[in-house]
């Protein structure tokens, strides 16, 4: 039994984090006899859902806490705007205005806490997203994040992702690109991190800002090649240079890029795929007990 | 003045390689790469740096150790979960933190100062295509949204000083807020997509969420071959939302050799049908009187 948690991430968007993390799911569910669970935590366009048609077992809301102001009861001291650090409390003395901007609050609770009066300021519930709960087989599960269309914050979304995981199950965790705020929610706990990119200079730059975020954070790290063969050779180069472990490469093939679109699992269809995986797995595994016996 | 957004959903459409397309097609532009967290316009564009900009970020909080007394009284407050007793001294992460200042206003000891971070910058430089604005957020940081309000911001001074018919804008990808502060007050985007189950399932949510602005939207598919059955759906949503598909790009490698080649396709391969495709779809964005 195995519990690590494991990220694949990418900087940029398009490289095929979605397939790595789902392959790498499915070959390690047909071999391992244990939980599993592939999360979904790039909320703004959760996409593994697509490929996993799993039971729908529960639906839990994110909620933030965003403050109600008694507006006959104020007395409009001001105390809750300059306590609020997202301009999101519309204060104007001279008139008596305020205003909740909604969109602006965090639900940080720092406003309410400011208010010297009682019951001026109550919170109710903001709905940012949901944490999806998907049966896949026996002991294997999908915890999908997923935020409202048209809210911003996408953080306290993959918290609560995060946090709706089997702490006992090993976890495969599918990240947003970029290397903003929800990357650095998604890697900052996680035992290994796997960056997916491509041979293109669009893809090596990115690479290059996950790896300054990887070092930052202090995390472990590998990469893995897809779409090799495209674009040129100066992704090696820099691996070599930096001294990062190459894991693996998915050759650049239109029938892999085929069976993505319609939604299908790679490795169920290609043996020898799945037996990559299965390395992929090893390789990273050995990564971590390395990491074990230094403590 | 036209603003006119290249957005996508889904990332790795071919959202930048369309944009600098269009970089090089466009007469009076300016040029914007609002995807700051991972930023490549600039790696076709090749632009010099005229002017370099601090970007202030949010704000961490940072507790004195000395006078911290460690009486938790932040730690029950913050609702991001940053801060924790590690080894009986109380620990704020910068990387939870939120910079809400709450832990600041409640503290007895006043042990906690909120510090300013300047780890992100935006620039104002000239491309062989004329002005670009870009920037680089810092790593981890929050505040994404509010660096893209701020350079888009000021290309639109610039176009308004320079006298400029468009600001041309390389989109984020996702919904998320960096996207939102990018379709705010444009009046076009062109969004890119592509015939997979993830690339028509994100263009939908990218649909839904452009419905809240007041903006004409158009569809591209990139890549089209790749699926025809997908290819047709993403067609059908298209007709049911009312929005035109400007073009169905079959998988074109040019793109990525243009890239490696750090040129526009326009220039990689001026003569080609490509080529001929983007002008097309170039001069049927613009047509819009707004």
């Amino acid at each position: 039994m195995v519990n690590y948690k494991i990220a694949v991430a990418s900087g940029k968007g398009g490289t095929g984090k979605t397939t790595v993390s789902l392959n790498l799911f499915y070959a390690l569910q047909k071999s391992l006899n244990q939980k599993i669970q592939l999360v979904d935590c790039d909320v703004e366009e959760p996409n593994l859902q697509l490929f996993t048609n799993g039971k729908l077992v529960s639906e839990d809301d994110v909620n933030i806490k965003i403050p109600v102001i008694d507006k006959e009861n104020c007395l409009y001291c001001g105390d809750c705007a300059s306590a609020c650090a997202y301009n999101a409390i519309l204060f104007v003395k001279s008139i008596s205005h305020i205003a909740v901007l909604e969109d602006l609050c965090h639900g940080c609770g720092a406003c309410s806490y400011a208010c010297k009066q009682e019951d001026i300021i109550v919170e109710k519930d903001k709905k940012l997203g949901q944490v999806n709960r998907y049966e896949l087989a026996d002991q294997a599960e999908l915890i999908e994040g997923r935020i409202e269309i048209g809210a911003a914050l996408a953080v306290p979304v993959i918290g609560k992702t995060l946090k709706s995981t089997d702490s006992n199950a090993l976890r495969i965790i599918d990240a947003p690109p970029g290397t903003s705020c929800p990357v650095m929610e998604t890697i900052k706990d996680v035992d290994y991190t796997i960056l997916v990119t491509e041979p293109t200079p669009f893809g090596v730059n990115d690479l290059k800002l996950m790896v300054e975020t990887m070092r930052k954070l202090g995390g472990k790290f590998g990469v893995v090649i897809n779409r090799s063969g495209l674009g040129d050779k100066t992704i090696y180069k820099y691996l070599a240079d930096e001294n990062i472990e190459l894991l693996m490469e998915i050759p650049f093939d239109k029938t892999l890029a085929k069976i993505y679109s319609e939604g299908k699992i790679m490795v169920d269809e290609f043996p020898e795929l799945n037996a990559k995986y299965l390395q992929l797995f090893e390789k990273v595994k050995q990564n971590l007990n390395e990491t074990d016996s230094h403590r | 003045m036209k603003q006119i957004a290249i957005v996508s959903g889904k990332g790795g459409t071919g959202k930048t390689s369309i944009t600098s397309a269009f970089a090089a097609i466009a007469k009076s532009k300016i040029l914007v790469d609002c995807d700051v967290d991972a930023a490549d316009l600039f790696l076709v564009t090749n632009p010099t740096i005229e002017i370099k900009h601090r970007y202030k970020g949010g704000e961490i909080a940072v507790i004195n150790q000395e006078t911290c007394t460690n009486c938790g009284v932040c730690i029950d407050l913050c609702r991001f979960d940053a801060i924790r007793l590690i080894e009986e001294q109380t620990t704020i992460s910068e990387f939870s933190c939120d910079g809400c200042r709450l832990c600041e206003l409640a503290c007895p000891e006043k042990a906690i100062q909120m510090e300013e971070n300047f780890n992100s910058n935006w620039f104002e430089s000239n491309t062989r295509f004329g002005p670009m604005v870009h920037a680089k957020l810092g790593i981890g940081e929050d505040n994404s949204g509010k660096l893209v309000t701020q350079i888009r911001d000021r290309a639109k001074k610039i176009a308004q000083e320079k006298n400029l018919d468009i600001v041309l804008i390389d989109g984020p990808p996702g919904i998320g807020c960096p996207v939102i502060s990018t379709l705010t007050g444009i009046d076009i985007a062109l969004m890119v997509t592509e015939p997979t189950l993830s690339g028509m399932h994100d263009l939908n949510r990218l649909i839904e969420l452009a419905k809240g602005f007041k903006l004409k939207s158009y569809v591209l598919i990139n890549k089209s071959d790749l699926n025809d059955e997908i290819s047709n759906r993403i067609e059908q949503l298209c007709i049911a939302n009312e929005m035109e598909v400007l073009a169905k790009i079959p998988f074109n490698r040019s793109f990525v050799d243009a890239m490696v080649n750090q040129k526009t396709l326009i220039e990689f391969a001026p003569d080609s049908d490509l080529s001929k495709t983007l002008h097309t779809v170039w001069n049927r964005l613009i047509l819009d009187k707004v």
